[in-house]
């Protein structure tokens, strides 16, 4: 008796997270296909900051191989960009014009660089940062060139940034408002960081807002609102994702920001399910990795008909991985600085030193935390913030970290 | 300075114990008891032991100034004789006093009282023993005719019994309580009785405490004679052939307190506890009533001396072997003051201003015709006066009256009212310096020498191991200097302290023959050489009686006119302030355990400066709960004469209804804690000693906006209403409060800590008001400042402790505002998963015990891997 097809769009993370998954709770129920855009098997795409700055090799990052998907007998079609979904056939066809039928089907399309509709945009010498080829591209102009201009002081520009540093490149990264990392960092902590990183060799523009990318062919120039201008041999765009929901769209699967999904990560299309970046889970978008492989979790325990877990969208945390930088930021950081009247924060500074916490409480529960320079406690307070521990008890002591009290505290 | 061992005696209380001190290359000072001194044969207590932290120079007053103007000695001894000598021929020598200390020697209190009553023609000499024992003193005299301590320390072990009463002698007069302690130990049969309102750590060793109503002393002592007469326990032969009076004061007591039972009720005390008081006094022999302030610091303190003498007279327990009434003198050198005629009703060498006799004899000895006639002001009085502008000129030496007087207020009114007010003090500055025209600057103990009397009548020297510093010199010097330049030149022309206490010596010989109980005639020609050499002696010293004399009247031979000794008849009276509904409880004080006096000295070492801190008032539980007082919390004081802040200390050794609250602390270590202020300056009417443990107050919790605490390298001035100063080993401690709240706690912090350099960190937690701050600079703590809503602030301890360290680790940095390092944390090797912190060490337990066979068990177990999944391969390679 055949088995049941399942087609999953989109070989990164949370799709073959979700087939591993699957594949541990029930091995053999689906014949599985796989279609992705890059040439690679299932690689680790935080990783790349590590792979740009020259700490880890590609067979480093690699999760699952080619030969992964020959074991578990899945069938992967590399290079090939799915186009169109058949809903009536159930059927999906590649731009080759490959074509899968499925009766189970993965939506894990990911997100897209936001690249706003500049003069200039498609010159030669401005990407994004967001697979193996664009830090291939990086590494080979960095031998060739010196200037390099990220755009966007978030998690990932600075991952660029530091390293076309390492690579020996010249960068700058210029920066919309006056706080680098404003997803994760308030505005003391970002400042010590922003100091430590020009301690490094960082150039930052902040508050600067590109108008035209200048040049020929290649990029030369940039120039921003304000009329003044900077040199660019290379131009990361790290401004921010958006969903990559044309495919659904197009098949009117039912999208807002992403594709919409419930608790159990359907989409509004019987049968087709979405995990990963694409997705849109009550109001909320995805950007790390941790909530993406739980929705992972959950999706494949509906696909294996165990169908019992929920999503839940939790608090999640950052790391930069920046070597020298310790920066930790969970939950709601920004507390009352938010206009929050209900949160209080809690804050120890040592400017001298580059050391910055903050707690926000509200409820007697802690809800957020930054770590700038001690990070020590992180994973301590990340799991205050998943537990919904009662800090009351540990308020006095609660910032100086776990040391501080017996080891049954926190329970 | 030779480095050998100097032989010295301890500056402090009158036990009088002898001191070795080595001072080291470094100018620190190794101190060690003297086994050889029979006031305490090596023992010291904590604050003798702690001497050497207190000879630094900080602090010091080292030059003599006039007003703010440092003058050399010429120009400050020309200006004080001058002025004086204005003052006394424009409004006569009653127009001066000398308000003086039981902390000068013998030799610096002998030509102080000379030249006042001497020669200025004056007795406006008082001392601060006022405050002290003078009611031990009058009562003594009104029962022997003379001021004598009958008993010796050697009397408290071979008694069988001690009642000591009103004394904490536990913390007050340590050596001696442990050489009771000691004795006890070895001779359980001995008892000990303690009388004392509050159970005070001297009850640790009592088979008996009697919490007895604040004042009702003389009743319990009149209900003693009473009952010794109605038990027929009395010495008849005694009473009949060596005493006079016994009638009326056995009338009295009946009268007064004749039932056991209404002794028990007047008293408040169980009857069984009074029975079982009295049965053990009737029933032992040996019996010495050991007593302190508790007795003498009332409006009736002679009364009851006598009440307590009467009863050994009507046993005959007295010039014998372990009996006696033994009053316990709170200061190095009282009874030195006493023997110089250092109390304005005092002439000299134990003789009567108003005796023609004593003053004929005096005048030839001193070869003066200006000899005071009457006696002069008593120490209340004199400020009063001063105050009410009749005295116009104070010279105080060695003493702190603005503190330790009652109505401080009005002391320093008197200070400020006054035309010339000198102090010769050691200290740049105290609460009575801050008040003064000029200041003298004199030596400190450890460069001064001079010879001390103890408790038990043991004359000691103090020696000088140190050289004077600067300009400071000896008292005697300084008033020998002012006497030659007031026209006294021959009469003060001491070439040293020797040749003073030669003629002190000879004058208690002169014309004596035994009708004076002070006589050391035997040092009459004493040279230096054998002075330097003095050895602890009992006084009398004659030739009679060479090595000195333990214990007086063992022959019954008194030195009142008839021999015979006089019972007082003693109708006991209240203290003279009662409680109101204004001012419902009795405020007591005293002595804690490791200060002394106003803390000039003992504050220096700050060893002593942590077992009790801070001001406290003492309080029983339940007045705590009426007056809704916690433990810690600051509490306000008050009378109609002031208030102070102190901190809440809730224990039920204080009786109901009555508070004890310290008398060191002042405003150079404490914004507003000089308990003195509250009382009312009523004093005994013969002694004229103030009543300093019966005043009428209120209590009421200070509301305080935020409490804090703060330690500095340096020394600051902190602006908050409550703050008490502390010396800790390299750092200054300052506890904090104000009902106030702070607008801006980093502004407030910043304003305090003005001019210290370094780099500041930063705590807040402002829903609970908890703002805690410190400055580094170049790893080297510069200080901390810890603010909250409540007085529950993290320990001092540890964050004194970096204080001392030459940097600080990470560690002590990344804990400092928590002010402790919390717990040891377990080193978890290097990290392996970065996202959650996740040691190698970690890591390799979890596979060791089997429980982790997978990259996702380690996952599931330790979150290890979970997130960016950067260490799977080095997991891996753990797991093997």
């Amino acid at each position: 008796m055949s088995k049941p097809k399942l087609v999953l769009i989109g070989n990164g993370m949370a799709g073959v997270k979700t087939l591993e998954e699957l594949l541990q709770l029930t091995p053999d129920k689906y014949n599985i296909t796989v279609f992705g855009s890059e040439p690679h098997g299932n690689y680790n795409r935080i990783l790349l900051s590590p792979l740009l700055a020259g700490e880890k090799a590609i067979d480093d990052i690699m999760i699952n191989d080619l030969q992964w998907y020959r074991d578990n007998n899945i069938t992967l079609h590399t290079s090939k960009t799915v186009v169109d979904i058949n809903r009536a056939n159930r059927l999906v066809i590649a731009n080759d014009g490959t074509q899968a039928p499925y009766d189970k089907l993965i939506l894990a399309t990911g997100s897209n660089p936001i690249i706003l509709d500049l003069p200039g945009k498609d010159l030669e010498g401005i990407i994004s940062f967001r697979d193996i080829s664009d830090v291939d591209t990086m590494i080979a102009t960095a031998k060739t060139h010196r200037k390099a201009v990220v755009i966007g002081g978030g998690l990932l520009g600075l991952e660029a940034a530091n390293g076309l540093m390492i690579q020996g490149m010249d960068v700058t990264v210029v920066h919309r408002s006056n706080t680098l990392m404003s997803q994760q960092l308030d505005q003391t902590a970002a400042d010590l960081m922003q100091s430590e990183l020009e301690a490094k060799g960082f150039k930052f523009l902040m508050n600067h807002n590109t108008v035209a990318y200048l040049g020929k062919q290649r990029v030369e120039k940039i120039r921003f609102t304000d009329g003044s201008e900077i040199e660019a041999d290379l131009v990361i765009i790290a401004a921010g994702i958006r969903p990559n929901i044309a495919l659904a769209e197009s098949a009117g699967i039912h999208c807002e920001r992403g594709i919409i999904v419930d608790d159990t990560l359907q989409t509004y299309t019987p049968n087709i399910y979405a995990v990963g970046e694409c997705v849109q889970h009550r109001k909320n978008l995805f950007g790390l990795v941790a909530p993406v492989f739980e929705q992972a979790t959950v999706c494949a325990n509906h696909l294996a008909e165990i169908g019992i877990q929920r999503y839940i969208n939790n608090a999640t945390f950052t790391k930069l991985k920046v070597t020298g930088i310790d920066l930790f930021s969970a939950g709601d950081y920004r507390g009352d600085a938010d206009g929050d009247t209900e949160s209080e924060s809690i804050l120890l500074s040592d400017p001298a030193k580059g050391h910055y916490k903050k707690l926000v409480v509200k409820d007697n529960q802690l809800t957020g935390v930054v770590l700038y320079g001690d990070t020590l406690d992180g994973n301590w307070y990340f799991s205050l913030i998943m537990d919904k521990t009662d800090i009351q008890p540990l308020r006095d002591n609660l910032l100086f970290g776990q040391h501080h009290f017996s080891e049954d505290a926190e329970a | 300075m030779s480095q050998q061992t100097v032989k010295t005696t301890c500056p402090y209380c009158g036990v009088g114990c002898g001191v070795l001190a080595m001072p080291k290359p470094d100018g620190s000072v190794q101190i060690k008891g003297d086994k050889d001194h029979p006031a305490n044969f090596g023992r010291l207590c904590s604050k003798g032991s702690a001497l050497g932290d207190t000879v630094g120079l900080d602090h010091r007053l080292l030059h003599p100034y006039i007003g703010d103007q440092q003058v050399d000695w010429d120009t400050a001894l020309n200006t004080v004789s001058d002025k004086l000598r204005h003052i006394i021929n424009t409004y006569g020598p009653d127009s001066v006093a000398f308000y003086v200390s039981g902390q000068l020697l013998t030799e610096d209190y002998y030509v102080a009282n000379k030249l006042m009553k001497g020669f200025i023609g004056s007795a406006n000499i008082d001392t601060n023993s006022r405050l002290c024992m003078s009611s031990a003193v009058a009562g003594y005299k009104r029962a022997f005719g003379s001021d004598s301590v009958p008993c010796s320390y050697e009397d408290l072990e071979q008694a069988d019994l001690i009642v000591i009463e009103g004394s904490n002698a536990a913390w007050c007069h340590p050596v001696t309580y442990q050489r009771i302690a000691k004795a006890k130990q070895d001779r359980p049969k001995m008892k000990i009785i303690v009388i004392d309102p509050r159970q005070t750590a001297t009850c640790d060793i009592a088979d008996l405490h009697l919490p007895i109503k604040p004042g009702a002393d003389s009743i319990l002592f009149n209900g003693l004679l009473a009952y010794l007469a109605k038990q027929d326990t009395l010495d008849g032969d005694f009473i009949e052939q060596h005493t006079s009076g016994f009638d009326d004061a056995l009338s009295a007591a009946k009268s007064s307190a004749g039932e056991i039972e209404q002794v028990a009720t007047d008293c408040e005390l169980s009857l069984e506890d009074v029975r079982q008081f009295f049965n053990a006094f009737t029933q032992t022999e040996r019996v010495i009533t050991f007593y302190s302030q508790g007795v003498n610091q009332s409006s009736s303190g002679t009364d009851k001396s006598n009440s307590i003498i009467n009863c050994h007279l009507a046993t005959g327990r007295i010039g014998r072997v372990g009996m006696g009434p033994f009053s316990i003198t709170g200061q190095p050198n009282a009874m030195g003051g006493r023997e110089v005629g250092g109390l304005s009703n005092q002439l000299a060498a134990h003789m009567e201003i108003e005796n023609p006799a004593h003053h004929d004899r005096v005048s030839r000895f001193w070869q003066t015709d200006n000899l005071a006639t009457k006696p002069g002001l008593t120490a209340v009085k004199l400020f009063q006066d001063a105050a009410a502008g009749k005295v116009k000129a104070i010279w105080v030496m060695a003493t702190n009256p603005a503190v330790s007087l009652p109505d401080g207020h009005q002391v320093k009114q008197a200070l400020e009212q006054c035309e010339l007010v000198i102090v010769s003090d050691c200290e740049a500055q105290t609460d009575t310096s801050i008040h003064a025209d000029i200041r003298l600057p004199a030596l400190a103990w450890g460069e001064k020498e001079g010879s001390v009397t103890n408790s038990e009548r043991r004359i000691s020297l103090q020696r000088s191991f140190l050289p004077p510093p600067q300009d400071a010199k000896a008292d005697w010097w300084i008033i020998c200097e002012v006497a030659k330049r007031m026209g006294y030149a021959t009469h003060f022309d001491y070439p040293d302290v020797n040749a003073i206490f030669q003629e002190h010596a000879q004058l208690s010989g002169f014309e004596n023959n035994g009708s004076r109980d002070f006589d050391i005639s035997a040092y009459a020609n004493i040279n230096k050489a054998d002075y330097a050499r003095l050895t602890p002696t009992q006084w009398p010293v004659t030739k009679s009686q060479p090595e000195g004399t333990v214990r007086l009247f063992e022959n019954k031979s008194f030195f009142t006119p008839d021999k015979k000794a006089r019972f007082i008849a003693i109708t006991p009276r209240s203290p003279i302030q009662a409680v109101s509904t204004d001012y419902p409880l009795i405020l007591n004080t005293g002595r804690v355990r490791d200060q002394w006096h106003t803390m000039t000295r003992t504050a220096r070492a700050s060893r002593l400066n942590s077992h009790i801190p801070e001001p406290i008032v003492q309080i029983h539980p339940d007045d705590a709960t009426q007056y809704q007082l916690e433990a810690g919390a600051l509490a306000r004081v008050s009378s109609d004469l002031g208030a102070i802040l102190a901190r809440v200390a809730i224990t039920d050794s204080q009786r109901q209804g009555s508070i004890f609250v310290p008398i060191h602390w002042n405003q150079q270590v404490a914004s507003s804690a000089s308990v003195g202020q509250l009382i009312a300056p009523e004093v005994d009417p013969v002694s004229g000693q103030p009543e300093f443990k019966h005043a009428p107050v209120a209590i009421a919790p200070y509301q305080a906006a935020w409490h804090g605490f703060m330690i500095t390298h340096v020394e600051i001035s902190p602006d908050s209403a409550y703050w008490v100063k502390i010396r800790g080993n390299d750092c200054w401690r300052y506890e904090l409060a104000d009902a106030a709240p702070l607008d801006d706690a980093t502004d407030w912090a910043k304003q305090q800590l003005l001019g210290i350099a370094g780099d500041w960190l930063y705590f807040h937690d402002t829903t609970t008001q908890r703002h805690r701050f410190a400055l580094i600079e170049n790893d080297v703590i510069q200080a901390v400042l810890f603010i909250g809503a409540t007085p529950d602030l993290p320990t001092r301890d540890w964050l004194s402790q970096l204080f001392q360290q030459d940097s600080l680790t990470d560690n002590d940095r990344r804990n400092l505002l928590a002010g402790s390092l919390g717990q040891d944390q377990p080193d978890t090797g290097p990290i392996i998963c970065a996202c959650f912190g996740v040691g190698e060490y970690t890591i390799q337990d979890a596979i060791s015990c089997g429980d982790a066979k997978t990259v996702s068990d380690l996952g599931q177990q330790l979150k290890a891997g979970t997130n960016c999944g950067s260490c799977i391969p080095e997991l891996q390679k753990l797991l093997g």
